[in-house]
C-alpha cells in the first residue's frame, strides 16, 4: 500500500514537471503550427538564468524566501529578451514555409543558442540548491519529500488552468482560438494575426523558461540540459493530441505514472517506457488522445 | 524521346568519383564514403518528402542495416561489403514492410513522431542488450570485396568506389521509379489525398511502397556506414541521427536523385570545417551555416544547379 | 550568395586533389635588392629542374619521374622581410601547407634563425575531449586545462625530473584541440582528419568508451599512436589486440572492485546492496562488476534493487523513493556529472545518503563544487589515486599546485588522468629517442618504448602491465567524506594495491571477478 502511495506521489511530481515543460510546446504548435525545437533552448536559458540570478540573490544574503520570486523573474527576463528577438528577427519571415523547414530553422537556432549559452555561462555547472530544501519536507507513506515539489505541482496547475481560463473566458483568448482555427479567415476578419503569433511564441517560450528555472534548484545546470526535454515534451504532447491543453495534461499524467510504476516495479524498462506508451497510444489513437477531427478539404 | 539528363549526370559523376577519387587523400575518401551512406538515407527521405511525409525515425532503418552488417561479421564471419549491404537492405526492408501496415495510414506530424517513437524503442532495446555491447557497440571486421581484402593503401578507395557504384545504381532505380505511375503519385498525395483516392489510386498502398523503398535505402546506407566506420553503436538509432538525415534532405532539395548525395557531402564538409576551425563553438558555426542556407536557398542546394541549367 | 556557396565547395575540393604530390617549399628573395642577383635566378632554376624531373628528362640516375615517381610541386615563398617573418612563414609552410621539405634561403641570418626551428620540429598532439555537452564540465574542460597546463610546463622545461627536458626530447609540443561530442561516425571522421589532414604526431584523448572502441582499429589502420586518457571499458584490450593503442589510465573494473573492497572494510556486516546507475554501458558494467565483486566478498549479500534511469534523466524522485523503501545497507552509484549532482541534490534532503552507506565511484568530480550538499560519511571514489587520494610526491605537488595557481580551481581526476597520459608518452618518447641515437623517434619506436613501461606521475606509479603492455594498472583508494573547517575532506582513506583491484595479464575482467579474483 505504502509503495503504491509513493508510486502515486512520484508520478504526480514527475507529471507536474513534464506538464509545465510541455505546455508551451503544445500552445505554440496549436496556434502557429510550429514544431519548436528552441523550446529546449528556452528551458535551458530559464535554468541558467534562474540558477545564476537566484544564486546571486542568495549570495548577497537577501531574504531566501524571495528566491522563488527571483526564479520567476529570471524566466521572465530571459524570455522577454530572447523570444521576441527570434520571432521578430527570424521566424516571422518563415511562416509561409513548410512545417518541416520551420522545424529545421528552429533546430539550427537551437544549435546556435546552445553555444551562445556556453559563451555566456561557460561549461561549469551552476547550482542553487537552497530553495529546494528551504521549505522543509512532508511525509507520505513513510517517505520524506521536500515540500518544494509541491511548488512544481502548483506551478503546473496555475499555468495549465490559467492558460485554459485565458483562452476560454477572455476576449484575447477567444480571438486566439479563432486564429488557431483558421489564421486566414481571422486575418480577413481584421485580427492582427502577427501580434498573436508574437504573443504566443513569447508566452509558450516563457512556460519553457519557467519550467527550466524552477527545475534549476533540483538539478545541476550544465550544457546540454535542453536536449532531452525536447523529445520528452513531444512525447507528452503527442500522446495527448497536439495542440490540446487537456491532452497535454493527460499525456503528462500517463507518462509520469507509467514511469513511476516502472521505476518501482520494473526498473529495467524505464529507458524506453515513454516511447513505448507513445507508440501504443498512436497505434490506437493515430492523432493522440484528445484530437480534434480535421476537416476534409477536397 | 528526350535525352534523360539525369542518366548522363549520374554517369558523369560516377566516372568522376571513380577516376578523380583515386587522387584525393584518404581522409577525404572517408568523408566522401560517409556522404554516400548518408546520401542514401536522405534519398529515401526525399522520396517520402515528395509525398509530404517527414520521418523523424529513419535512423531506425539506418541502425538496423548497420547491425545487420555487424551481425554478419560477428556471428557468421562475413565482411564482404556487398553482402553486408544486401543484408542491410533485406533486414530494413522486411522491418519496414511489417511496420508499414501501421505507418502507411499516418500523415503529417503524426507519421514523423510515430516513426521517431519506433526508432527510440529500437535504441532502448539495443542499449539494454549487453551482449551487443550496449551503448558502447562493437567493432566490425575490416571490409573485403568478393573475398579479397584490399591492402591498406587501397582499402579506402575500394570502399569508396563500391559505395559510389551501389549508391548511383540505387539512385538510378529510384529515378526510374519516380517516372512510374506509382512514383508520380507522390506530389498528388502531398497536395490532396482525397482526390488521389477519387481517381481510384490507393494512397495507402503508394505510401507503403515508398516507405519500404526508403527503408531499404537507409538499410544499405547503414551497412555502408558500418563497414566504413568499422564500429556500430545504438546511437545510430537515436533521434539526433534522424535529425541529421532530415537536415541533409532539406539542404539538398528534392529536385534530383543526385541532390541528396551532394547535400550529404556539403553537410559533411561544413561540419568538419566547423570542428576544425572552432572546436569550442562548432555548434554555433554549424547552426549559422545551416540557417543561412535554408533562409537563402529554401528549395535546397539543388536549386543552384537548376537555375544554371535553365539559362545556359 | 549562390556563387559563394559554389566557391566554398570548390575551395574545399581543390586542395584535396593536389595533395598526393611531393610538396617542396622553395624560399628565396622574390622582392627587394636580392631578388635580381640571387632570388629570381634561383627560382627559375628550381622551376626548370622540377619541370625536367617531373617529365623524367634529367640524365641518369636522375631520370625517374619526380622523386621516386611522385610528381613534385613547388610552394614559393618570398624571403624578404624580418627574420621573425621568415620563422613564422617557415612554420606556416611546414604546418599549414604541409610541405614535405624546404629548399632555400639566401641570407645567412635567415639560415641561422630557421635551423633551430627545423631541428626542433614541433610535436603536434591531437587532444580530443568533450568541449560541449554534459561531459564538458566534469571531464572535458578540466582535462583540456590539464593538457594546456602540462604542455606549457613541458615546453618551458619546468616539470620535475625526469620530465624536465623541454617538450618531448627537446621538441616543443603543440596541441590541436578537437571536440569529442557527436556520433562515433563523426569522431572517426575527425580522427582521420587529425591524422591525415592535420598530420598530428600522436593523439591523446577520448572520454567515451564507445569512441575509444571505435577509434582503436582506425589508429591501427593509420599506424598512429593513440593514448586513451579516461575511458573506462576493459573491452578495448580484452577484445582486441593493438600495436599503436595505449591507455595510461586504469579501467573501470578497478573502480568497482575497489568499491566492493571498501564496503567490506567500512561496513563488514552489510547484508544488502542496491544500485542506481545510468542505463548505458558504463552504468551497466559498473553495477555488474560491483555486484559480482560483492557476491565474491560476501556470498550471502542480497541485491534489493538495481535502478537504471536513462542517461541525463535529471529527475530522480521515483528512483530515490524506490531506494528509500528498499532500505539497503549499501547503495552503489557510478553516476557522473550533472546526473550525479542532481542525484546528490535530490537525495540529500530526503536522507537517502544517511539511511544507507552510499558509494559514489566518480564522486570526486562533485566534491569541490557540491561539498555542502554531500553528507558526512559518503564514500567517494576518484577512479584511481587522483585528486584527494593522490600521493604526496613531487609530481603531485608540481601538478596540483601549478594547476590550482593557473586556473584557481582544483584539478579533478580527469585532469590527473590527462597529465598522466602526457607524462607517460613523454617518458616513452624520450626513451625511444635515446635508443634512436638522439634522433626523433617514429611512432613504432615510441609505441615499443611505451609498451610495458613503468613511470611515475602525480597519481603515483603507473605500470603498463596488462593488455599485453598497453593497459595501465595503478593502486586505488576510497575514503569517506567529512566536513572539516568548512571544506569537504576525505577521511578513513584505504588504499588497495594495483594487483588486488586489477585482473592479472591475460584474464578478462568479468571472468576474473566471476572466478573469485583468481586466475
Amino acid at each position: 500500500m505504502d509503495q503504491l502511495l509513493s508510486v502515486g506521489v512520484d508520478g504526480i511530481i514527475y507529471s507536474a514537471w513534464l506538464f509545465t515543460a510541455a505546455l508551451g510546446l503544445t500552445l505554440i504548435y496549436g496556434v502557429m503550427k510550429i514544431v519548436n525545437v528552441t523550446h529546449g533552448s528556452f528551458y535551458a536559458l530559464g535554468a541558467y538564468a534562474g540558477a545564476s540570478l537566484a544564486g546571486a540573490w542568495l549570495a548577497r544574503g537577501y531574504p531566501p524566501m524571495l528566491s522563488y520570486v527571483v526564479l520567476l523573474a529570471a524566466a521572465l527576463i530571459v524570455t522577454l529578451v530572447v523570444a521576441p528577438l527570434i520571432e521578430r528577427g527570424i521566424l516571422r519571415f518563415m511562416y509561409a514555409k513548410d512545417e518541416v523547414v520551420i522545424l529545421l530553422i528552429t533546430y539550427a537556432l537551437f544549435l546556435i543558442l546552445e553555444d551562445v549559452i556556453k559563451l555566456i555561462w561557460g561549461v561549469d555547472p551552476y547550482f542553487v540548491a537552497e530553495p529546494y530544501a528551504l521549505l522543509g519536507s512532508f511525509e507520505v507513506g513513510g517517505l520524506a519529500y521536500p515540500t518544494y515539489n509541491l511548488i512544481l505541482v502548483v506551478l503546473a496547475l496555475v499555468s495549465g488552468l490559467g492558460l485554459m481560463g485565458l483562452l476560454q473566458s477572455t476576449r484575447v483568448g477567444k480571438l486566439l482560438l479563432a486564429v488557431i482555427h483558421d489564421p486566414e479567415v481571422s486575418r480577413a476578419m481584421g485580427i492582427n494575426v502577427n501580434r498573436y503569433y508574437l504573443a504566443t511564441f513569447s508566452f509558450g517560450s516563457l512556460l519553457a523558461a519557467l519550467a527550466g528555472s524552477f527545475t534549476a534548484p533540483t538539478v545541476s545546470v550544465v550544457p546540454g540540459l535542453g536536449v532531452d526535454i525536447i523529445v520528452l515534451s513531444f512525447a507528452v504532447v503527442v500522446i495527448g493530441g497536439l495542440g490540446s491543453l487537456p491532452g497535454a495534461a493527460l499525456g503528462a499524467v500517463i507518462v509520469g505514472v507509467v514511469r513511476s510504476l516502472s521505476v518501482h516495479y520494473m526498473p529495467q524498462v524505464e529507458l524506453f517506457v515513454i516511447y513505448f506508451v507513445m507508440a501504443m497510444v498512436l497505434a490506437f489513437r493515430p492523432r493522440g488522445l484528445f484530437s480534434l477531427a480535421e476537416p476534409r478539404k477536397i | 524521346m528526350r535525352r534523360d539528363r539525369t542518366l548522363v549526370l549520374v554517369g558523369a559523376v560516377l566516372a568522376g568519383v571513380l577516376v578523380g577519387g583515386a587522387f584525393i587523400p584518404q581522409w577525404a575518401m572517408f568523408i566522401v564514403t560517409i556522404a554516400f551512406a548518408q546520401g542514401l538515407v536522405a534519398l529515401g527521405l526525399m522520396l517520402l518528402l515528395r509525398a509530404g511525409l517527414v520521418s523523424f525515425g529513419q535512423a531506425l532503418y539506418y541502425c538496423l542495416g548497420a547491425y545487420a552488417a555487424g551481425a554478419l561479421g560477428r556471428f557468421v564471419g562475413v565482411a564482404d561489403i556487398f553482402v553486408q549491404m544486401l543484408a542491410g537492405a533485406l533486414v530494413a526492408g522486411f522491418a519496414a514492410f511489417v511496420l508499414g501496415f501501421l505507418l502507411a495510414k499516418y500523415r503529417g506530424i503524426f507519421f514523423g513522431l510515430l516513426s521517431l517513437a519506433l526508432s527510440m524503442i529500437l535504441y532502448g532495446l539495443l542499449v539494454k542488450n549487453e551482449a551487443l555491447g550496449s551503448t558502447d557497440g562493437f567493432n566490425i571486421l575490416p571490409s573485403t570485396l568478393f573475398g579479397i581484402r584490399p591492402g591498406p593503401q587501397w582499402v579506402r578507395y575500394a570502399v569508396m568506389a563500391s559505395a559510389a557504384v551501389v549508391s548511383f545504381l540505387l539512385a538510378l532505380i529510384v529515378h526510374r521509379y519516380l517516372r512510374t505511375p506509382l512514383g508520380r503519385l507522390a506530389p498528388a498525395i502531398k497536395d490532396n489525398e482525397i482526390r488521389v483516392e477519387y481517381m481510384g489510386a490507393s494512397a495507402r498502398y503508394a505510401v507503403h511502397v515508398k516507405y519500404v523503398i526508403a527503408a531499404v535505402l537507409a538499410g544499405v546506407g547503414g551497412a555502408l556506414a558500418a563497414t566504413t566506420v568499422g564500429h556500430i553503436d545504438p546511437e545510430m538509432a537515436f533521434w539526433t541521427t534522424s535529425g541529421e538525415f532530415i537536415f541533409i534532405t532539406i539542404l539538398a532539395g528534392t529536385g534530383n536523385v543526385i541532390a541528396p548525395f551532394a547535400g550529404a557531402l556539403i553537410y559533411g564538409a561544413i561540419r568538419t570545417t566547423a570542428y576544425d576551425l572552432s572546436p569550442n563553438t562548432w555548434q554555433l558555426s554549424l547552426g549559422t551555416a545551416l540557417l543561412l542556407i535554408i533562409v537563402f536557398l529554401p528549395e535546397g542546394l539543388w536549386s543552384l544547379f537548376k537555375r544554371h541549367a535553365r539559362h545556359p | 550568395m549562390k556563387k559563394s556557396v559554389l566557391t566554398l565547395v570548390l575551395a574545399l575540393v581543390a586542395p584535396v586533389a593536389m595533395a598526393q604530390n611531393v610538396k617542396i617549399g622553395v624560399v628565396t628573395f622574390l622582392s627587394g635588392p636580392a631578388a635580381a642577383p640571387f632570388g629570381v635566378p634561383a627560382k627559375n632554376a628550381a622551376e626548370f629542374v622540377v619541370e625536367q624531373l617531373n617529365g623524367g628528362h634529367a640524365p641518369a640516375p636522375y631520370n625517374k619521374k619526380g622523386f621516386g615517381g611522385a610528381a613534385l610541386e613547388i610552394v614559393l615563398l618570398d624571403e624578404a622581410g624580418s627574420t621573425t617573418t621568415q620563422v613564422t612563414e617557415f612554420r606556416n609552410l611546414v604546418q599549414r601547407q604541409n610541405v614535405d621539405l624546404v629548399i632555400g634561403y639566401v641570407s645567412s641570418g635567415n639560415c641561422l634563425a630557421i635551423a633551430p626551428v627545423a631541428m626542433a620540429q614541433n610535436v603536434k598532439i591531437g587532444v580530443v575531449t568533450f568541449l560541449s555537452g554534459p561531459a564538458a564540465a566534469p571531464f572535458g574542460v578540466p582535462a583540456k586545462n590539464a593538457a594546456e597546463f602540462v604542455v606549457e610546463q613541458l615546453n618551458a622545461g619546468s616539470a620535475p625530473a625526469p620530465y624536465n627536458k623541454k617538450g618531448f626530447g627537446g621538441a616543443s609540443l603543440e596541441i590541436v584541440l578537437l571536440d569529442e561530442a557527436g556520433s562515433t561516425t563523426t569522431q572517426v571522421t575527425e580522427f582521420r582528419n587529425l591524422v591525415q589532414r592535420q598530420n598530428v604526431d600522436l593523439v591523446i584523448g577520448y572520454v567515451s568508451s564507445g569512441n575509444c572502441l571505435a577509434i582503436a582499429p582506425v589508429a591501427e589502420e593509420l599506424k598512429k599512436l593513440v593514448n586513451f586518457f579516461d575511458c573506462g571499458t576493459p573491452r578495448i584490450f580484452e577484445d582486441g589486440k593493438y600495436n599503436y593503442v595505449f591507455r595510461t589510465s586504469p579501467t573501470a573494473t578497478m573502480d568497482s572492485v575497489g568499491a566492493a573492497l571498501y564496503v567490506k572494510d567500512a561496513k563488514p556486516n552489510a547484508k544488502s546492496i542496491a544500485g542506481i546507475n545510468q542505463n548505458y554501458a558504463w552504468g551497466q558494467d559498473s553495477w555488474s562488476d560491483f555486484e559480482g565483486a560483492m557476491k565474491v566478498l560476501v556470498p550471502s549479500i542480497e541485491t534489493k534493487t538495481s535502478q537504471m534511469p536513462k542517461l541525463f534523466a535529471g529527475q530522480y524522485n521515483a528512483e530515490i523513493s524506490a531506494l528509500l523503501s528498499a532500505k539497503p545497507d549499501v547503495i552503489h552509484s557510478s553516476f557522473w556529472d550533472g546526473d550525479l549532482e542532481a542525484l546528490i541534490l535530490q537525495a540529500g534532503p530526503r536522507g537517502l545518503m544517511k539511511q544507507s552507506l552510499t558509494i559514489l565511484t566518480t564522486g570526486e568530480t562533485a566534491m569541490h563544487k557540491l561539498g555542502k550538499q554531500i553528507p558526512d560519511g559518503t564514500v567517494l571514489g576518484a577512479r584511481g589515486p587522483f585528486g584527494p587520494y593522490a600521493p604526496n610526491n613531487q609530481y603531485n605537488k608540481w601538478f596540483h599546485g601549478g594547476f590550482q595557481k593557473k586556473y584557481k580551481d582544483e584539478p579533478n581526476y580527469a585532469s590527473y588522468q590527462m597529465a598522466q597520459a602526457f607524462l607517460g608518452v613523454k617518458a616513452a618518447w624520450e626513451k625511444a629517442q635515446d635508443a634512436n641515437g638522439g634522433k626523433r623517434p617514429s611512432s613504432e619506436q615510441v609505441a615499443a618504448a611505451l609498451k610495458g613501461l613503468t613511470f611515475e606521475g602525480p597519481g603515483g606509479q603507473v605500470r603498463m602491465a596488462i593488455g599485453d603492455g598497453h593497459q595501465a594498472i595503478m593502486e586505488t583508494a576510497y575514503g569517506q567524506t567529512k566536513m572539516q573547517g568548512g571544506k569537504l575532506t576525505v577521511v578513513n582513506v584505504k588504499r588497495y594495491p594495483a594487483e588486488k583491484v586489477n585482473p592479472p595479464e591475460g584474464i578478462k575482467s568479468a571472468d576474473w571477478i566471476k572466478n573469485g579474483f583468481k586466475k
